[in-house]
């Protein structure tokens, strides 16, 4: 029953304060240390060192969250709790949360190197939104009365699964955490929740304030853990009726075959992308560049959407690259804490390894490392800003995701080329279109084999639009009235009125 | 221009300001063509403040407020999740003064204060949240047409400023009704609260604006029904009316749209709601939920079941049970603890109701329980019932809107079907039954808005409500009140048709 707590004193420019909380595992509204009682250690990615350790989940950890997750299922939660008190319960959360926002955008900065100023603007602002929208969902969750014949009621309910286990990244561990628990929780299910190894401490922040919020113990539960030990034991588990990942692709299969293996538990996947990023002769140059540099270096690159591929027109593209060179060159890297950073580190070293390798394949196929492409730094894992030129189709770097500040610039001339261009990919997360006619705007945007199309603008979303992957980038969408769908199961209802057999 | 209003058992009072509130201010009448209303306290019968009365000329500057917002501050220059922002704010601040409202409400209509905190508050902030949810929701379609020439989508506009003129039985409730889908599609309000029952209207406006609503999103202007009422119903630049009330007055105020701007229309009027009672019925729980369904708000309810219905093999049995259920609630002051109905609202409702229960009488009718007046002050209707109806009396095919129930006979389902069905209204109708095959059949049979079966008088805010027949045009709570609010553009684009010209 020993519970651990994490204590961090924060002094600096962007927030200072005290912050403790308890850690653990999280099952039934109580923290206790794992069935291995083994450790997992929290990096922070500006040195390297170690945070706080924090407990390690196992799969004996997983069953019992499932059971008691199952249990609050059928007694507490579930439709046993009206929408609108569902509703209630989750704008109280969003509440809470909005009034720890400054403590979480430190917490985000220390664990994930994210500035505190962007953590605050976007991942804080969509937390607290997204809750807000989805507690407005919870009681006008409607089935159908459909007419047949005047001997029978038919009608429809969209019913929660039970118990739901979601994985979520480290790239917007809060944020994605929020983007998760909301439907989930508007629908009636009952969750068991893997934040990620890398950024748990949001996550773990988070359950007092579950508990706070009067969610019935059990509804939310938290195990941090390996992915391929914990969350493969959720995807593989039969007492999981669904599972959500957000992740990369090639672990999204993993988590779809353990659910096809296991009890074909339904699955909702929000994985990669390669996302093309077209700018076309007509674009406004200025608004393009910055579109463009937010596209791609925004969250240190380390967004499913970002635009890594930037395919700009033949007549601008001199001044397009002029331009987003000298934009990319004015990013300053920096503390996560300093109110003028605009970058921090990658998450771990792991990611930087990755990121450099790419650099480095980059340079080995030949292509032009026109700025960047070394460390920043020399402590921590910062990479500078990272742009690539004279690249074919064929190089690593621009097919394979890199999920890193390194975009590739690709001139083209003609446009049915580009959009074949940019359609291939086993990807299709989103893609983005500039130029200044905007009907050509929405006919290449028709064409974009994506999920998300952006036309003058990119890496911008709002909570109540769908977000999520053509092919190989995912299977479902979040966001909007959509991801309803994810968290309900449909039951028709036969009531026979008169028919005799 | 504020008053102090006495709380009674207490040494506290309610301050309401009594000038119109447009713009988010209080103010005068521009022309104080209107004699100023008399307030009344309908226990005590005296008068508790007099309220500034609109004219035509201030629901013309009402108006004018009303639109300057929705091209300004309102509309489409407002974001959904800003409306629900505002919408739940609003929702937040009336929970934070319910007692205070409540007693004021108590105070103007009678209602028990308990009954108004907890029922008609609780479910009014209720109300509100559950449209705050919706306001980011609002969503149009994306519709194919030719992939490679044009696209087709739907906006679904705010209708635009909206003349709302709310009755006198659920002051509070009537109103976040009305206010709370509008807000959450982007119109803008124009709101006549009943001459009879202001208090708590203005009430709630100095909420609005604490709330941080824009000046002139809301405006509220008291004013009898026959200057203010219709001049909204008439007025070139609104664009919708919603009204609850009588039938009477729904069909001028249809009548006045027509001829004016031909503005939309929507209409929550009155009832004669029939309330059946088979005889598998449980029938002590029938009896509850009778005695409900006609002294909730002392039958002062749109959907009272004002006509039973009960199969001739329990009709006797039923009758004493029920009447014993009415004797068991005490009408009474709404400051009174034990009291579960106050008086009727005013004196001219005091009058309607006895002369109905004085036609019953004179028609043949039998007297059950009641029937009789008080000698003490306060307009007070006992819970009265007649048996031995038939379907001619005045009592049975008029609505009373008071305590007074008709309960008539059947012999088989089909003759309690025709005879439910057998009125102008269609507002609402209830069954008791515990055969399942019956009550699919009845109410599938039944033509009213809402049907209860073995319950009455419940109503949620996710499932909508409103008339069939002449109870009513359009619907309230529910998704469906949205689209009462909504004007839906198409957008044809198109990108890629070139037209041959002459044809």
């Amino acid at each position: 029953m020993s519970t651990t707590t994490f204590t961090h004193e924060f002094d600096t420019d962007s927030f200072k304060g005290k912050v403790s909380f308890a850690t653990g595992i999280f099952i039934d509204g109580k923290f206790s240390a794992g069935a291995s009682n083994t450790t997992i250690d929290v990096i922070n990615p500006t040195n390297g060192k170690v945070i706080t350790s924090i407990a390690e989940g196992t799969p004996a950890d997983v069953d019992h969250a499932v059971q008691v997750a199952k249990r609050t299922f059928e007694q507490s939660w579930g439709l046993n709790v009206p929408g609108q008190q569902r509703g209630l319960l989750l704008n109280k959360l969003a509440d809470l949360v909005e009034k720890h926002a400054d403590e979480f955008a430190a917490l985000e900065a220390l664990d994930n190197g994210k500035t505190v100023f962007w953590a605050k603007v976007a991942d804080l602002a969509i937390s607290v939104d997204v809750l807000r929208y989805y507690a407005g969902w919870a009681d006008k969750i409607h089935g159908q009365v459909i007419e047949t014949s005047e001997d029978k009621l038919a009608y429809t309910r969209h019913e929660p699964f039970g118990v739901v286990g979601q994985i979520i990244p480290w790239n917007f561990p809060l944020m994605m955490m929020a983007w998760k628990i909301a439907p989930a929780l508007a629908t009636g299910n009952t969750i068991v929740l893997k934040p990620s190894e890398f950024t748990p401490l949001s996550a773990l922040r988070m359950c007092a304030l579950i508990n706070e919020a009067g969610f019935p113990p059990g509804t939310v539960n938290v195990v941090v853990g390996y992915g391929n030990i914990v969350g493969q034991a959720m995807s593989e588990h039969m007492g999981i009726d669904k599972i959500a990942f957000t992740g990369s692709t090639l672990v999204g299969r993993k988590i779809m075959e353990a659910a096809a293996k296991s009890n074909l538990k339904n699955v909702t996947l929000e994985l990669g992308g390669k996302s093309p990023n077209i700018v076309m002769n007509d674009a406004d140059l200025e608004a393009a560049v910055n579109w463009s540099s937010h596209g791609i270096f925004w969250n240190h690159g380390q967004a499913c959407c970002a635009g890594s591929r930037i395919y700009v027109q033949s007549q601008i593209y001199d001044q397009f690259l002029e331009a987003f060179t000298k934009k990319a060159l004015s990013l300053k890297l920096g503390d996560p804490f300093a109110v003028d950073s605009y970058q921090g580190p990658q998450v771990s070293q792991v990611q930087y390894d990755r990121i450099m390798s790419y650099i480095d394949s980059g340079k080995q196929q030949g292509a032009t490392v026109h700025l960047g492409g070394e460390r920043h730094g020399t402590e921590g894992f910062w990479i500078q800003p990272t742009i690539f030129t004279d690249t074919t189709p064929d190089m690593r770097i621009v097919r394979e995701e890199i999920f890193g500040p390194v975009g590739v610039v690709i001139k083209f001339e003609d446009e049915e080329d580009v959009v074949r261009q940019a359609n291939d990919t086993m990807y299709g997360l989103a893609a983005a279109v500039f130029t200044k006619d905007i009907t050509r705007g929405i006919q290449v945007a028709h064409r974009l084999q994506a999920g998300t199309v952006w036309v003058n603008c990119i890496n911008q979303v709002h909570v109540n639009v769908p977000f999520g992957g053509y092919k190989q980038s995912g299977v479902g969408r979040e966001l909007g009235e959509y991801a309803l769908n994810n968290y309900t199961n449909v039951k028709a209802v036969h009531v026979n009125l008169g028919h005799t057999i | 221009m504020v008053v102090q209003i006495a709380i009674p058992n207490s040494n506290s009072t309610v301050s309401v300001a009594t000038g119109l509130f447009i713009n988010n201010e209080f103010v005068p009448s521009v022309d104080k063509a209107e004699e100023p209303i008399k307030v009344y306290n309908p226990s005590t019968e005296e008068v508790l403040c007099t309220v500034t009365s609109a004219s035509v000329k201030d629901i013309d500057v009402a108006v004018a407020a009303a639109r300057k917002a929705l091209k300004t501050t309102w509309g489409k220059n407002v974001t959904g999740f800003e409306r629900a922002r505002l919408i739940n704010k609003l929702a937040d601040l009336i929970e934070r003064d319910a007692q205070t409202l409540a007693e004021l409400e108590s105070l103007n209509n009678g209602k028990p204060v308990k009954i108004a905190r907890d029922f008609d508050i609780g479910d009014s902030v209720g109300c509100l949240r559950y449209y705050a949810g919706w306001a980011d929701k609002i969503t149009g379609q994306s519709i194919e047409i030719d992939r490679n020439m044009k696209v087709a989508v739907t906006h679904p506009e705010p209708i635009g400023v909206c003349g709302q003129i709310i009755p006198w039985n659920y002051p509070i409730q009537m109103w976040a009704w009305k206010v709370a889908p509008a807000l959450a599609v982007g119109c803008t309000i124009v709101m006549k609260p009943s001459e009879i029952t202001p208090l708590t209207a203005l009430k709630l406006s100095e909420l609005v604006k604490e709330a941080g609503f824009p000046p002139g999103v809301i405006n509220t202007v008291p004013s009898l029904g026959s200057v203010g009422g219709a001049a909204l119903a008439s007025h070139k630049d609104v664009d919708k009316v919603a009204f609850t009330g009588s039938t009477i007055t729904g069909r001028k105020i249809m009548e006045a749209a027509a001829t004016s701007n031909l503005k939309k229309v929507s209409l929550e009027l009155g009832g004669k709601s029939p309330h059946i009672i088979f005889e598998s019925a449980d029938i002590d729980q029938a009896a509850n939920w009778a005695a409900l369904g006609i002294l909730y708000n002392t039958g002062q309810d749109c959907t009272a079941g004002s006509r039973l219905y009960v199969q001739d093999t329990i009709y006797d049995k039923f009758l004493s049970v029920l009447a014993g259920k009415a004797k068991e609630l005490v009408i009474g002051d709404g400051f009174d603890e034990s009291s579960g109905g106050g008086p009727v609202v005013s004196k001219g409702q005091y009058d309607r109701v006895w002369n109905y229960i004085d036609s019953g009488k004179k028609e043949g009718a039998r007297v059950v329980i009641g029937g009789e007046k008080r000698s003490t002050p306060g307009y007070y209707v006992d819970a009265t019932i007649f048996a031995d109806v038939t379907p001619n009396m005045k009592i049975v095919k008029e609505e009373i809107f008071g305590p007074v129930l008709s309960v008539g006979k059947f012999h088989t389902e089909e003759e309690a079907i025709a005879l439910a069905n057998d009125t102008t209204y269609g507002l609402a109708a209830g069954l008791h039954s515990t055969d399942s095959s019956q009550c699919h059949r009845v109410s599938t049979a039944l033509e009213a808005g809402t049907v209860w079966v073995n319950q009455y008088n419940v109503l949620y805010n996710n499932v909508p409500f409103g008339g069939k027949k002449q109870s009513g045009i359009g619907r309230e709570l529910g998704s469906q009140a949205l689209d009462e609010y909504i004007s839906t553009k198409a957008v044809h684009w198109n990108y890629g048709e070139k037209l041959d010209w002459p044809l």
